[in-house]
């Protein structure tokens, strides 16, 4: 199966993931008016920087899936090796934040945090592979076969 | 194999995954004394609120029960196991039969004795979804409520019945709010916002004497009130485990299998249990929903054969009032680093014995897992740097080989 990894060597910090992923989830057409007219789309991948060291991290869809299990909606489900979230389900009570190893699970400011959103892989928007990892020019993200489940 | 399960929240849900993941023919049979699909209890308070549907409050998807070919009995309360005949009574005096027995009977609210409640006609517990059907048929625009605890039921009440204009007081016996989960600063600071949405506090009192519309405090204030929620506290359904021989502390004892203590193939799981919190080494019960689901899957592996243990339990709760969030994990006994901004953003990380044991995130919570885990998987503090973790929760604090495994690794491996 197909999994994000992460080169962190060749991570610049340009934060471009973050533009890409926020894009392709935002259902809007035009990157540059998706930012400019201050849409706010959130991203779910998030770059940490500190002096020349940069990765970017994303949800890595936990066998486990603490997240899914400590849901106290049945908002989040574990569905082919993605972690969904159905927001019509979310109540926004961060129960998932507490409970992901790796801080990736992303309060929703757009939705002035009543609901949480993850990234899904770009499994369910239009562009259908990650767009951080297509958006990335320095493959510091990638996703690859590596023989994983 | 069949398998019973008394209860139909998280732990019997978790269970019946468990049960699954191992065993995909053997029979469930889920007894429930509600009458509903499987449901998640915290959610009362969105639904009192108007958040969300009586539908969408369902724990798991419609045909849950279907997809994992389980018979259900609702409406049904068991009355007793019968350990050596391996069977349950049920109410009307039916026997049914168990191979593997689970009891994830929950709790109940817990209401002390006081005087004149009798008298009061508008008198309300907070725990289940027809209590706050109750509620909502009582609460009408305007109406003065007395809610008698100042924890996360009564003040989670007091959320959703500000939407319906409600002129509320809240009691407690102590003299802050949240003392379970907070530490005094941030009482404070939730007691102020919570106020700011008009909601008062008289706090370090109880109630000396109920009357039909008004109660007299034990600090001789008297409070007029068109009804009572009573969110004192909870205690676990115990019942069934004493009278058949199973050993209960304040909590059922199980084994980290969750099997009970003193009886053979009866397991137990959830609010009714006490569990090992790693932060202390102390037994205590953690009426926390994720982990009745951790205990139940890992109690339903077990019935069905695959030895499993329930490991790194902890308090942590993750919970808003009137749109001010918390993220609490472990304990606060140790060398505390504390911040605030002065707002509404607190921040208190307690270290002991090189490991972080506890923490308390207000208002700022993004990220708070990577604290938990901290605590969980027993990280060294001085194998991170522990100065940036303070300014906030990232991966950026640890080694280069932590996060090699972690994130060049692909598939996370959170549990």
């Amino acid at each position: 199966m197909k999994r994000v990894y992460v080169n962190e060597d060749r991570c610049l910090g340009c934060h471009l993931c973050e533009y890409y992923c926020a894009f392709a989830n935002s259902g809007e057409t035009d990157m540059a008016k998706t930012f400019k007219l201050n849409r706010n789309p959130v991203p779910r991948i998030t770059v940490e920087s500190a002096g020349d060291v940069n990765f970017a991290v994303q949800c890595r869809q936990c066998a486990a899936h603490p997240c899914v299990k400590a849901c106290i909606t049945g908002a989040l489900s574990f569905n082919s090796g993605v972690i969904q979230i159905d927001d019509s389900r979310c109540v926004g009570c961060y129960t998932c934040v507490m409970s992901c190893p790796y801080g990736c699970i992303v309060i929703d400011e757009k939705n002035n945090g009543k609901t949480i959103t993850k990234c899904e892989l770009c499994t369910r928007n239009a562009i259908g592979e990650p767009a951080c990892v297509s958006g990335c020019i320095n493959q510091a993200i990638v996703f690859e076969e590596r023989g994983e489940n | 194999m069949k398998y019973v399960i008394i209860g139909n929240s998280a732990a019997a849900i978790g269970t019946i995954q468990g049960i699954r993941q191992i065993d995909k023919t053997g029979q469930i049979v889920v007894i429930s004394d509600e009458k509903y699909h499987t449901y998640s209890r915290p959610l009362i308070s969105y639904w009192l609120k108007g958040d969300v549907t009586e539908e969408n409050m369902r724990y798991r998807d419609e045909d849950f029960y279907e997809k994992n070919d389980v018979d259900t009995l609702f409406e049904t309360r068991v009355t007793k196991i019968n350990s050596n005949k391996k069977t349950v009574t049920i109410k009307n005096g039916n026997e049914i039969s168990y191979d593997k027995l689970m009891v994830a009977t929950g709790s109940k609210p817990f209401v002390p004795p006081m005087e004149g409640l009798d008298k009061v006609k508008n008198k309300f517990t907070f725990m289940k979804l027809d209590d706050a059907k109750a509620v909502k048929e009582t609460a009408a625009e305007g109406a003065k409520v007395l809610i008698v605890g100042a924890g996360l039921i009564g003040l989670k009440a007091a959320e959703a019945l500000e939407h319906y204009g409600a002129d509320m007081t809240v009691i407690d016996l102590a003299d802050r709010i949240l003392p379970s989960i907070l530490d005094e600063e941030a009482s404070a600071i939730m007691q102020k916002h919570i106020e700011s949405k008009g909601v008062k506090f008289i706090l370090g009192t109880s109630v000396k004497e109920f009357s039909e519309s008004s109660a007299v405090l034990t600090n001789g204030a008297t409070v007029q009130f068109d009804m009572v929620i009573l969110a004192v506290g909870v205690r676990p359904n115990t019942e069934l485990i004493a009278e058949a021989g199973g050993k209960v502390n304040r909590g059922i004892v199980t084994d980290q299998k969750q099997a009970v203590h003193g009886l053979k193939d009866v397991y137990a799981a959830g609010d009714c249990t006490e569990s090992l919190d790693i932060t202390t080494g102390q037994q205590k019960i953690l009426a926390l929903l994720p982990n009745a689901f951790l205990q139940g899957e890992a109690a339903g592996q077990n019935m069905a054969g695959k030895e499993t243990y329930y490991l790194n339990a902890m308090p942590m709760n993750a919970i808003g009032f009137f749109g001010l969030h918390i993220i609490t994990a472990g304990s606060y006994d140790g060398e505390a680093y504390t911040y605030t901004d002065g707002s509404e953003n607190y921040k208190k990380l307690v270290t002991k014995d090189n490991e972080l044991k506890g923490f308390i995130l207000m208002g700022d919570v993004k990220r708070a897992g990577i604290y938990t885990y901290m605590i969980k998987w027993h990280m060294p503090i001085d194998e991170c740097d522990f100065e940036l973790l303070k300014t906030k929760p990232q991966l950026m604090a640890f080694s280069r080989s932590y996060r090699n495994e972690k994130l060049a690794g692909g598939y996370g491996n959170g549990d």
